[in-house]
């Protein structure tokens, strides 16, 4: 009982790891871009619920929309500003990652120029009593937080397969000169892929304030490296892949804490990445071949 | 019948490359027109150009009294322009079905969407049994029939073609430039680009003759075909 509330802790958890990695997953599979400022969205997301909900003391619902909302604009933004000029002279990929860490960086100064360095503490937003299932205790943010990601990743499933702007960015990430001759505006399809990959992890960064009660500029530091090696435990660019990569990160850090130490976590958690690469390298859901017909 | 695409003076580079050099050609409304040429002679460049994934220095390119030079890429398609790329690009990873929903993306007529995947299907009934399949799976000829159905898909005016022989077997060449004449008959314009000369030759109306860059010699495509110089460095003698 004990090893199945852990378990199910851990997804909790998970569940805000693989709304972050869904967002690096989508833009790498456009793009080929690792955007490591995409953590740092999760913190905008989370001040922007605190500047609504705390601040300017409005409804929940407002605070939860204007976050999303914030967060996908703000992607876009960044997209528009900060990469769109590399993409579309096709620099080398390393200029992207050190612009992309220069975008990182940026945002944390910016939040501790606004807002200070000194964490703020969150009020609970969400909850309802423990549920008992069965001799295990479910808390409130556990059961919204599978819950939430569950819904949004079929959602996100739903939107690139069957929606003609899903089809786009699937088109766009296999062949982007072949999606431009279809007719496909593929710096449109672009912009959105990111406004998409942000607005989920302000859904994250949500999810996080109801879970943990205080927030500061550098939380998505360690936050978005840990949904980044989610995302390529399984399998960068696959969105199941990124959801399974989420959980299995959140239930092993969860283990580690309960059974060996919470000194060793982060140990762990870069522990089981080094190793699922090395016998799978392209991550558990990743396909082996990249074929170029 | 005139002039539905005409190319003026174009120039290329690739950084310090010069690709194509002070080209010009036209295709007539209805026609067949080949541009034939060995490998590297800048007849990709040349396409690429037209459908603008590559920026030329200079020249003039006119499609349908458009200039295609101070248009986007992704909007020429809505000219009536389509492309059946070099290599077949088609969406590995898509199905068969979604492939050519890719090529009717600029269209937003949905009934009359479903009668064109019909009438693909007629012509190219292969496509039709695989129409759930990932595209990837397809053999090569599949493939190459399928970027042409894509690529029929938007029900374009014009259609070029980049060496739709590629890697096929004379069989399914054949069953490809059939294909390509039939089209041409229910009155599109094509413009082909080949390695294969003979082939081309046969079914064009007109032709060119690209040489590292530069138009080496033109005519009608039959009178090319039997010219000297044409069949000793094209067509084997
Ligand atoms: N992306 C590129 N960068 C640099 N050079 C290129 C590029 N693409 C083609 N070239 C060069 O331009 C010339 C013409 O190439 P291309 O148009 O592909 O010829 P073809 O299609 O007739 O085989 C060749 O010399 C080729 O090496
Ligand atoms: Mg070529």
């Amino acid at each position: 009982m004990e090893f199945l509330s852990q378990v199910i802790n851990g997804l909790g958890i998970g569940s805000i790891y693989a709304l972050v990695a869904l967002g690096y997953s989508m833009v790498y599979g456009i793009v080929q871009l690792i955007n490591f400022a995409h953590g740092d969205i999760i913190m905008v997301g989370a001040y922007a619920v605190f500047v609504i909900l705390v601040m300017m003391n409005l409804p929940l619902w407002l605070a939860v929309l204007g976050s999303i909302l914030f967060c996908g604009i703000a992607g876009v933004v960044i997209e528009r500003v900060a990469y769109h000029r590399l993409l579309v002279h096709d620099a080398p990929r390393i200029s992207l990652l050190i612009t992309a860490i220069g975008v990182s960086i940026f945002l944390q100064n910016l939040y501790q120029l606004l807002f200070g360095s000194d964490p703020k503490s969150m009020p609970k937003m969400f909850t309802f009593a423990p549920l008992q299932l069965g001799g295990i205790q479910l808390t409130s943010s556990t059961i919204i937080n599978i819950s939430v990601s569950v819904v949004m990743m079929a959602g996100l499933q739903l939107l690139v397969s069957k929606m003609k702007i899903g089809k786009a960015m699937r088109a766009t990430s296999e062949d982007a000169g072949a999606a431009k001759l279809m007719g496909i505006n593929t710096n449109t399809t672009i912009a959105f892929t990111f406004g998409i990959g942000s607005a989920l992890a302000a859904v994250g960064a949500v999810l996080y304030c109801n879970t943990y009660p205080q927030i500061k500029p550098v939380m998505g530091g360690l936050l978005g490296l840990k949904a980044f090696v989610a995302a390529v435990l399984g399998g960068i660019g696959s969105i199941p892949g990124a959801m399974l990569g989420g959980y299995l990160l959140g239930v092993a850090e969860s283990m580690t804490n309960a059974y060996i130490s919470s000194n060793l976590t982060d140990a762990v958690v870069f522990g089981i990445l080094i190793i699922v690469l090395l016998v799978k390298p392209t991550g558990l859901l990743g396909k082996n071949t990249r074929e170029k017909v | 019948m005139g002039v539905m695409l005409s190319v003026k003076n174009l120039d290329v580079y690739y950084g310090s490359i010069h690709a194509i050099k002070n080209i010009s050609f036209e295709v007539q409304e209805g026609e067949i027109v080949t541009l034939i040429g060995a490998n590297g002679a800048g007849k990709t460049t040349t396409l690429h150009s037209i459908s603008g994934l590559v920026k030329p220095k200079s020249g003039e390119i006119t499609f349908c009294g458009s200039n295609l030079m101070a248009i986007e890429p992704h909007k020429i398609i809505r000219l009536g322009l389509a492309q059946v790329p070099e290599g077949r690009r088609i969406f590995a990873k898509m199905t068969v079905q979604e492939n050519l929903e890719m090529g009717a993306y600029i269209r937003n007529d949905g009934g009359t969407i479903e009668k064109d995947y019909e009438r693909i299907f007629e012509r190219l009934p292969r496509l039709k049994e695989r129409r759930r399949q990932i595209a990837g799976t397809l053999s090569g000829g599949e493939q190459q029939m399928l970027a042409i159905g894509r690529a029929l898909m938007c029900n374009p005016k014009m259609l070029l073609l980049d060496e739709p022989s590629m890697g096929l077997s004379p069989l399914l060449v054949g069953e490809i430039f059939e294909i390509i004449q039939d089209v041409n008959k229910t009155g599109m314009t094509v413009l082909l680009v080949e390695q294969n000369a003979k082939k081309a030759l046969e079914i064009a109306n007109h032709a060119y003759v690209l040489e590292t860059g530069s138009i080496a010699m033109e005519g009608e495509a039959d009178e090319l075909a039997n010219n000297e110089k044409v069949r000793k460095a094209y067509l084997g003698g």
